[in-house]
């Protein structure tokens, strides 16, 4: 049996659209997703800077309140479903097998629809803002009996959201399946990167919760159509029903959301303090009791809807309990570092940054645990600052550390350091200065989802405007940053970083197009 | 000459940035104490739970920045090879945790306060709307709407803004001072919420659904609030407005079912 006959025959592709089409390559997948990200990032990003523009200052000026509620609405479905989960799903597409020493994804075929699948989910999802009654405006969690008044967007976004939950899953089928039986041999558990291992958990929640939300979704669609009552109070249903089911799914999904973006950091973090993880498996652990917690905690955004008291103690004492193995997490960043040899490319800056806003977005939210606090604070801006804390600088800020960790490896170039780095302090600047006045109108009485405000919040609007026009042209940077990386630019070596560890610094810079044909020995 | 210029300039500065907080937006940037002995114990929490935070944040980024200045390759240091002490894992499991507890006592028995809903003297029944609010006072014939005020000239930048601009009504809900009121809160229509900050008070109202809470105002005064979930395209509209008056002006103003508007004997404008 030659090896050589047959990476041969598998090395060929069609070229041009068709490869693409067709590919079943956990790379070629992997940048179809990462790029898939990257023009969602975009278009969720203008309808941020149409949200922004309309509150610049006080009174109406640019949209209609509908629409602007549909900026919000679209926003936000755009952002989880069409960025952060394509992002860290094209990059677990990149980096489990080579991880673990596998030569691809376990189910290749899948692979491919699994992404195929979200251009036309998106396309269905955008189309809306061009129909009869716009786009949904009734906020991304769907609160029934609101969102039932959407018009005729209303069961394309619903189709939509069951196109990205079957991408999702079949993702998270692929992803499990792979870690579990691609594993090079001596690969054991304990031993994965904490990449995988977060991608391993974050895979199981999703398979548990997607379906979750897919069966909500129909029930509001069945509600709207076919004459159900499930969320109706007038027809024996219950509209808080809706909401137990949403977040049944949304607390599980905000760590899918973050979960990947811990074992990117507990990648980077090592790799250049040329130090060792700090607690590997206390790492694990903290991770998995995470996953656990989401489950049991999911009614703290909902404290407001007159809950009975044991229910909101319960609430608020389960969520609680997160801050402990998330401060382990951040201890254990912290400790690695120390007393290391560090230096300061762009990959680390930006795990750095987001170690320091993860834990302020984390502070907030042990804050918002506090439930007679969380009465003043729930629906205003505070929460929005909160949440914008640890998915902006948090999740986004870990996906571009780990797209700068791992361009050399990808494309064989080195990127432009200088560059990166005014990428990174820019980024920083405006994510602040966007983000950290929102507390403080939150705290003084601005709700969200609203297109005007009362004149005391003029002030601290307007400083956010400034910084989210500011964070989006940053973002230019990266692009052209990563279009020139892919085109040329100083030859990466093999290992790339001089503390890097792990089986992808083995493999060539580019990585072959098939590799680990051969499974790799594992010390 | 130049000198002079120069401290001109600052000058100018300087009173630009003075004249900058015409409506005191700058200084409002925490929660309201509150004008009930519920609202100042919830600020307590608020602020107690954000200065542990303050805390343990200058110690871990404390750590973090002493490491970044110290420990970086460019000052020759060697890397230490720890990786693990089960000791200061233990010990950075169980601090917190006890941190929590300490937390979550205070915060339970003021929770168990907020719940207290009985012996009410007044009772009020909240209906939200697309998008106005209507206030029943029960056992008694005063019922009303109230709804946002703020002339649309106002809104779309026709005409100078107001300095409650987007947080007056039509009809205040007038509330007697030192007296238990229970709300029965629900809405005819979509979710929304109701708000004042000042009272510490928010909760959803909910079609086909009654939640209830309960407030005694301390001081007389006009307290400001809003919806607070989302419910359309005017959500941003329909602002909440009590005056909270003493007991024999709120008698008269009963009396006279309700119908004399805004007694205006409100000392303080919140």
């Amino acid at each position: 049996m030659s090896t050589v006959v047959k990476d041969t025959h598998h090395d060929e592709h069609p070229s041009g659209i068709m490869r693409w089409l067709t590919t079943t390559n956990h790379k070629d997948i992997g940048s179809l997703y990462l790029w898939f990200a990257l023009i969602m990032f975009f278009i969720g990003g203008l309808m941020a800077l149409v949200i922004r523009s309309e509150l610049f200052q006080p009174g109406l000026q640019f949209v209609d309140p509908q629409f602007f509620n549909s900026m919000t609405t679209m926003h936000a479905l755009v952002m989880i479903f069409g960025v952060v989960m394509p992002a860290f799903t094209g990059l677990a597409n990149w980096m489990i097998p080579i991880m673990i020493g596998g030569p691809d994804m376990a189910l290749p075929r899948m692979n491919n629809y699994s992404f195929w699948i979200m251009p036309f989910a998106f396309s269905m999802l955008l189309s809306t803002l061009f129909m009869d009654g716009g786009a949904p405006a009734g906020g991304w969690t769907l609160y029934p009996p609101l969102s039932l008044q959407t018009g005729d967007a209303f069961p394309f976004l619903i189709f939509a959201i069951h196109f990205m939950g079957l991408s999702s899953i079949m993702g998270a089928i692929n992803i499990v399946a792979t870690i579990l039986n691609m594993r090079a041999p001596g690969m054991t558990l304990m031993k994965m990167p904490l990449f995988v291992w977060t991608w391993l958990i974050t895979a199981f929640l999703l398979i548990a919760v997607m379906p979750v939300l897919a069966g909500g979704v129909t029930m509001l669609l069945t509600d709207k159509f076919f004459g159900t009552s499930f969320f109706n109070a007038a027809g024996g249903g219950d509209p808080v029903m809706f909401q137990h089911i949403f977040w049944f799914f949304g607390h599980p999904e905000v760590y899918i959301l973050i979960l990947p973006s811990f074992g990117v950091v507990s990648a980077i973090i090592p790799t250049f303090a040329r130090k060792p993880l700090f607690g590997y498996s206390s790492m694990v652990y903290a991770t998995a009791s995470i996953a656990f917690l989401s489950f049991i905690v999911w009614a703290h955004h909902m404290f407001t809807v007159g809950m009975p008291l044991a229910g909101e103690v319960f609430f608020m004492l389960a969520t609680m309990l997160i801050a402990v193995p998330t401060g382990v997490k951040v201890f254990n960043w912290v400790t690695t570092m120390w007393r290391g040899a560090m230096t300061f490319e762009t990959p680390m800056l930006f795990a750095i940054g987001f170690i320091v806003m993860f834990t302020i977005g984390g502070f907030s939210g042990l804050m918002l645990a506090i439930t007679p606090a969380d009465f003043q604070y729930h629906d205003t801006y505070f929460v929005v600052a909160h949440f914008h804390y640890v998915l902006v600088p948090g999740s986004i800020f870990a996906i571009m550390a780990a797209v700068y960790f791992w361009l050399p490896k990808w494309t064989g170039n080195m990127y432009p350091e200088t560059l990166g780095k005014v990428h990174f302090w820019l980024s920083t600047f405006f994510v602040n200065l966007t983000f950290f006045p929102m507390h403080f109108v939150g705290l003084a009485g601005m709700p969200r989802r609203i297109p005007d405000y009362s004149l005391q919040f003029a002030d601290y609007n307007m400083i956010a405007s400034f910084g989210a026009f500011g964070f989006g042209f940053a973002q230019l940077i990266f692009v052209y940053l990563i279009v020139k990386t892919i085109r040329g630019g100083e030859k990466a070596t093999d290992e790339v970083w001089e503390g890097a560890e792990g089986l992808e610094w083995t493999l060539s810079s580019p990585p072959p197009y098939h590799s680990f044909n051969t499974p790799p020995v594992i010390k | 000459m130049n000198f002079l210029n120069l401290k001109k300039l600052s000058l100018l500065i300087a009173l630009g940035l003075l004249s900058l907080p015409a409506h005191a937006g700058w200084l409002d940037l925490n929660m309201p104490k509150g004008v009930t002995d519920i609202s100042n114990e919830v600020y307590g929490l608020h602020m107690l739970i954000l200065y542990i935070c303050i805390v343990i944040g200058v110690l871990v980024f404390g750590a973090m920045f002493w490491s970044i200045l110290k420990h970086r390759k460019s000052r020759g240091v060697t890397p230490a090879t720890f990786h693990e002490s089960t000791k200061l894992e233990f010990l950075w499991t169980i601090v917190p945790f006890a941190i929590l507890i300490g937390m979550a006592v205070p915060a339970t028995k003021t929770l168990i306060k907020m719940y207290d809903t009985s012996d009410a003297e007044i009772h009020i029944k909240i209906t939200g709307y697309q998008w106005l609010w209507q206030y029943e006072y029960l056992n008694t014939d005063v019922s009303f709407y109230s709804k946002l005020s703020t002339p649309y000239k106002e809104i779309y930048n026709q005409k100078e803004k107001n300095i409650n601009y987007l947080q007056e009504v039509d009809r205040k809900l007038v509330l007697p001072i030192n007296k238990k009121i229970r709300f029965l809160l629900t809405s005819n229509d979509v979710l929304h919420a109701w708000w004042v900050p000042d009272l510490a008070l928010k909760k959803d109202a909910i079609p086909g659904f009654i939640n209830e809470m309960a407030v005694v105002i301390k001081e007389p005064g006009v307290y400001r609030g809003r919806c607070a979930e989302l419910c359309g395209r005017h959500h941003g509209f329909m602002p909440i407005v009590i005056e909270a008056v003493e007991q024999d002006q709120y008698d008269q103003w009963l009396a006279n079912g309700g119908k004399v508007e805004s007694t205006d004997l409100a000392s303080t404008e919140k």
